[in-house]
């Protein structure tokens, strides 16, 4: 009879090689850098996007001037209370400062993306309607009237 | 004498530990993003001109405070948001010997609901209380009622869907003389079906 392993089957097991694992912390890190984008603001504000199925994609990130609305996080909340506030610029701005935010953020755009300047409105699901109308006619006054209500892909059922 | 010693070799073992350092910084100051959202244009801050609008060509939606919806007088549920609005713009009211006449609406041409999808127009009306995820629902339910009416016409006049157009026109990879192509065909279907989305200053009574 053959005698298959002579010499493991007696000794215990051989280690396990760990030569792969740079290679796979590898692959995971391209895929990470590949799907993400660098964080260009620290939230402020909950932001719980509500869901909707006839988006839009707004890829083209360099003509979007972005608009967070939502409760206060739990560290800022402290001073501020429970109430919506809306972030701009990685900081608190009144509803009567989004106009000259706005028109900050558009005259450090290039001249040709000014006309096509998008507003990303990011609001939490608990904002009520009043904040978003005082923004809008705040973005009219200033003439920036594409806007975008970014939200998940998903039913709207589950808005409900 | 004869050198026996072959070169060391660079030890690899810290690889792993480097590139997990690599990868945790990426974790945490990058952020996978969501860039989708609906694009509505508002109209300019101009309100001196009016229009006559005739009641027949308004369809009203009204969110209340507590998040009801409420169009054509009735309280609806959402689900049936979408059909109502594909009934109404898709009417085509207008009798058959008048200029207005709607040649490729399929609707039921009933005498009190809009007369041509020219003429229809989709009033929002919201509380200061409504809440925002409630009215992306309602402007998403408006905008579908839109696409699906325009995906209709699309594929009937070209074969291909709207959002098939919509996504290739946006697309780098087309080239110039094709985009001209799909940018008309954008604007046949938009003209067939235009969006004419109001939204009225909130009121507080």
């Amino acid at each position: 009879m053959i005698k298959f392993n002579k010499y493991r089957s007696s000794k215990s097991l051989p280690p396990v090689s760990t030569a792969s694992l740079p290679d796979i912390v590898f692959i995971l890190l391209f895929f990470f850098m590949t799907v993400t984008v660098m964080k260009n603001q620290n939230l402020l504000v909950e932001n719980t996007l509500p869901t909707a199925t006839e988006t839009e994609k707004l890829d083209k990130k360099d003509r979007v001037i972005e608009i967070y609305v939502g409760k206060p996080t739990s560290e800022a909340k402290t001073n501020l209370g429970d109430e919506p506030r809306i972030q701009m610029d990685n900081k608190f701005i009144t509803v009567d400062e989004v106009g000259d935010y706005a028109l900050q953020a558009l005259s450090s755009m290039p001249q040709h993306l000014r006309s096509v300047a998008t507003v990303s409105i990011k609001a939490d699901v608990g904002v009520k309607m009043g904040i978003i109308e005082d923004l809008k006619s705040q973005l009219r006054m200033v003439n920036l009237l594409k806007i975008n209500y970014t939200t998940y892909e998903g039913a709207v059922t589950d808005n409900l | 004498m004869k050198n026996h010693r072959l070169p060391q070799e660079v030890n690899a073992g810290s690889m792993a530990d480097i590139a997990f350092l690599l990868l945790i910084f990426f974790l945490v100051t990058t952020s996978i993003e969501n860039d989708a959202g609906i694009n509505r244009s508002m109209p300019p801050d101009i309100t001196d001109n009016t229009v006559d609008i005739k009641e027949r060509n308004l369809f009203e939606i009204s969110i209340n405070d507590v998040d009801l919806i409420m169009a054509e007088d009735d309280i609806i549920k959402p689900t049936n948001l979408r059909e109502k609005i594909i009934a109404f713009i898709d009417n085509g009211g207008m009798s058959i010997e008048n200029e207005g006449y709607c040649t490729y609406c399929k609707g039921n041409r009933l005498a009190n609901s809009s007369e041509n999808p020219d003429k229809a127009i989709i009033s929002i009306k919201t509380q200061r209380n409504s809440s925002y995820p409630v009215y992306v629902s309602v402007q998403n339910e408006v905008i579908g009622a839109y696409n699906f009416l325009r995906n209709r016409e699309s594929l009937r006049l070209f074969n291909t869907t709207y959002e098939t157009i919509y996504s290739d026109y946006y697309n780098d990879e087309i080239s110039e003389d094709q985009k001209k192509i799909l940018k008309e065909r954008l604007e046949i279907i938009r003209a067939l079906y235009p969006q004419k989305i109001l939204e009225p200053e909130t009121v507080n009574n």
